[in-house]
């Protein structure tokens, strides 16, 4: 009776064959990809059925968590607000942090460079007055420190140890009315005197009238006041002036941001001059002499 | 006893096939008797048995070949099929009527198997048209002898009695 059926009923025979053999002929042929025709075509078959059912799924759980799962977000909201702000501030500390590493490996690289006897030290309260432009840092002279050390930061001379305590100084800054050094002008070799104009730009005196200056020449220690190494920077020329008499009027800007200083580096070694100077007389009080007065 | 016989036959058409290889022809076997069978079972059983004998010589085939498992037996499948539906809707009982089923039947099997391995890339072939008409017309003339001499055999044997019996007289 069954096969009378089938009998009948050749067509459903006949498509069952053929997709049995269409079947069979998929399991053995690989596809370009390598992949064998049936197991692609199952896979593309499934992969529809599955992204059907995710859709599905991601829709109920996206409609959850859109408006179910919104009860404690307020809270956790403000919880994450906290904890960003928190983020925040540490973020600052590490980069304030990172700008320090770099500024001590500045005075490390300046140390190495100098070839100098130095010492780091940090800059730990500014002048008291503003008419004073000065500093303390925190070595003394249980470091080592004694009157008129010279102090440099990695962009040029900073100015000179005047006061020094057992664990901390005060320096005398290189902008500062009273303050001065022996300078030369870098490419002309013109001798003069670097004095401080109370703002943040300095003054070069005693240059004469025939010397060689032009706008944008650096300006180095000479280290004749025996107190600043010679051949360190401090500043540049920002304007030279015909005075009328026999010097030029020279305007230097700082090589150092006074502002933003944070560490510096002690000479500790004494220039010759200085060890010259030790010898001879001490020099009389006036007018600004090279190396300042307090 | 009908299904014996057509495995039987099928059995037969692959021993003789097989040994006929040398008759091979720019790489082609210029008759299929495997599908002259298939065929001709098909004519005159119907479309099921057809279908039937012609899977099943397919996949023997194809098992006894180095190709693909079934493309044959697709092929076999169809012509089966069809060759059976053509047997029993019309008549088919002269020798040119069957010169032309067996001769289509054999292009269609070419088609469906050789259309199955280039379109599967596994294979190709160059120039198929005079080989598979070669094919189809070698198959045709067995096919059409082969249904001459079985139509003739029963009556041939009752003839030769009937001429003993005379002689006897």
């Amino acid at each position: 009776m069954a096969l009378l059926d089938i009998r009948q009923r050749s067509g459903y025979l006949f498509l069952a064959v053929v997709l049995g053999q269409i079947i069979l002929i998929s399991a053995q042929v690989n596809s370009h990809t390598g992949v064998p025709v049936l197991e692609a075509v199952a896979f593309g078959v499934f992969a529809e059925i599955q992204r059907a059912t995710s859709a599905v799924v991601s829709g109920v759980r996206h409609g959850w968590s859109g408006y179910i799962g919104l009860r404690g977000v307020r809270a956790e909201n403000d919880t994450l607000k906290r904890d960003l702000a928190a983020a925040q501030i540490q973020l600052q500390a590490q980069r304030a942090l990172a700008d320090r590493s770099r500024s001590l490996e500045q005075m490390l690289q300046l140390r190495d460079r100098s070839n100098l006897s130095t010492t780091a030290a940090e800059i730990i309260a500014d002048s008291a007055t503003p008419d004073f432009r000065t500093m303390t840092i925190d070595k003394g002279t249980r470091d080592g420190l004694r009157s008129d050390m010279a102090v440099l930061a990695p962009s040029g001379v900073v100015g000179r140890v005047v006061v020094p305590s057992a664990r901390a100084a005060k320096v005398q800054l290189l902008i500062d009315r009273n303050a001065a050094a022996g300078a030369l002008i870098e490419r002309s070799r013109a001798q003069g005197v670097v004095v401080g104009g109370g703002d943040y730009r300095l003054r070069m005196d005693y240059v004469s009238e025939v010397s060689d200056v032009i706008v944008g020449d650096l300006v180095v220690t000479s280290g004749i006041d025996g107190i600043f190494p010679k051949g360190f920077v401090i500043g540049q020329v920002e304007s030279v002036e015909k005075s009328g008499g026999a010097y030029k009027r020279i305007v230097v800007k700082p090589a150092v941001d006074f502002r933003s200083l944070e560490d510096v580096l002690v000479v500790l070694t004494p220039t010759p001059a200085r060890e010259a100077g030790q010898a001879a007389p001490p020099e009389q009080p006036g007018r600004p002499e090279p190396g300042g007065s307090e | 006893m009908k299904t014996a016989g057509v495995i039987l036959a099928i059995t037969l058409a692959l021993a003789l096939q097989t040994t006929l290889a040398r008759f091979v022809i720019r790489g082609t076997v210029a008759v299929d008797l495997v599908l002259v069978v298939v065929i001709y079972v098909a004519l005159t059983s119907g479309p099921v048995t057809g279908l039937l004998s012609g899977t099943l010589a397919g996949l023997v085939q194809d098992a006894l070949s180095s190709g693909v498992i079934g493309i044959g037996g697709l092929a076999k499948t169809i012509v089966g099929f069809l060759a059976g539906i053509i047997g029993t809707q019309f008549i088919v009982a002269q020798p040119l009527p069957r010169f032309v089923v067996f001769f289509g039947a054999t292009v269609l099997h070419a088609l469906v198997f050789i259309g199955l391995y280039v379109l599967l890339d596994l294979r190709q072939f160059p120039s198929p048209v005079p080989a598979v008409t070669g094919q189809a017309v070698g198959n045709a003339i067995v096919g059409v002898i082969a249904f001459q001499l079985v139509e003739l055999l029963p009556g041939a044997v009752e003839r030769r009695r009937a001429a003993r019996s005379r002689i006897r007289r």
